[in-house]
């Protein structure tokens, strides 16, 4: 039986989610930023599985599935967009999609 | 026991700082993949076998697979440096040394039987299945239609338009 604090699994979580959130701020290659993101939802899931382990509930891993599912869906239209950026300007840099013009 | 968790914890962690702070898209992705290993082995020893086989089956196998191919598809003019630096034995010392661990980690947890949550303290698939078809049963339709809507707005996305239909047609 695993007795770590859930103060301590709790701040693993959080670890895992400012990583994300500074790979996110940092980088500026879209791949990397989508990455972080991921990095991100998969903290906060963790954090719904701690609760449930730590109530005895299955409702944290419900909530952890309904989190995959979004970011399943999430991940397929971000890459489509990424694809299309990169026929469009030819980069992967967020900063260069500045433009919201047609043509 | 606790131990486990730990070196688990901090695998997650290094490979996560691995991947959002390497150059080559490749290398990152695969450090979140063992990222997303490490993960799974957390969930495992949090009692939540079910959500550890997932997060392998659907982060590392499905999602990680997805952006692998993206990014080898937009991997353009690159190769011949990237293929000298993959070559290099030198990249390949800290993902096997990491993996190592983690595999050894894994092993350990394994045959420690009892280690192995047992029927009373585990929440195992069956009252996630019962809770998620009973109490959860709207959100479970909600998601079908979100994963619909993606699966249509993905399609849209991804297809290529003609750029001329006819040369009379053809704007100057």
């Amino acid at each position: 039986m695993l007795t770590v604090p859930i103060e301590t699994q709790l701040i693993f979580a959080g670890i895992l989610f400012f990583l994300g959130l500074i790979g996110l701020l940092v980088r500026r290659n879209m791949i990397f930023m989508l990455m972080s993101i991921e990095v991100m939802f998969n903290s906060a899931g963790m954090v719904f599985i701690i609760a449930g382990t730590h109530w005895k509930q299955p409702d944290g891993q419900v909530m952890f599935i309904f989190i995959l599912a979004v970011t399943a869906v999430e991940v397929a239209i971000a890459l489509a967009l990424i694809l299309q950026v990169y026929h469009h300007y030819k980069t992967l840099d967020s900063d260069a999609v500045n433009k919201l013009k047609d043509n | 026991m606790n131990v486990f968790f730990y070196i688990a914890a901090v695998i997650a962690i290094l490979s996560t700082i691995m991947a959002i702070s390497g150059r080559n898209a490749i290398h990152s992705l695969l450090y979140l993949i063992l990222s997303l290993l490490a993960v799974s082995v957390v969930f495992y020893l949090l009692n939540a076998p079910f959500i550890a086989a997932l997060e392998v089956i659907i982060y590392a196998g499905a999602i990680m697979v997805l952006f692998i191919f993206v990014t080898m598809m937009l991997n353009i003019g690159l190769e011949k440096e990237t293929e000298k630096k993959w070559l290099n034995p030198y990249m390949w010392i800290l993902p096997s040394i990491l993996a190592a661990i983690l595999l050894v980690n894994f092993i350990l947890a394994v045959n420690n039987v009892k280690s192995i949550p047992s029927d009373k303290t585990a929440i195992l698939p069956k009252q996630v299945g019962i809770s998620l078809f009973s109490t959860y049963l709207l959100a479970v339709e909600i998601a079908a239609i979100l994963l619909m809507a993606g699966v249509i707005g993905a399609y849209h996305l991804g297809s290529q338009k003609k750029k001329v239909k006819h040369r009379f047609l053809e704007t100057k």
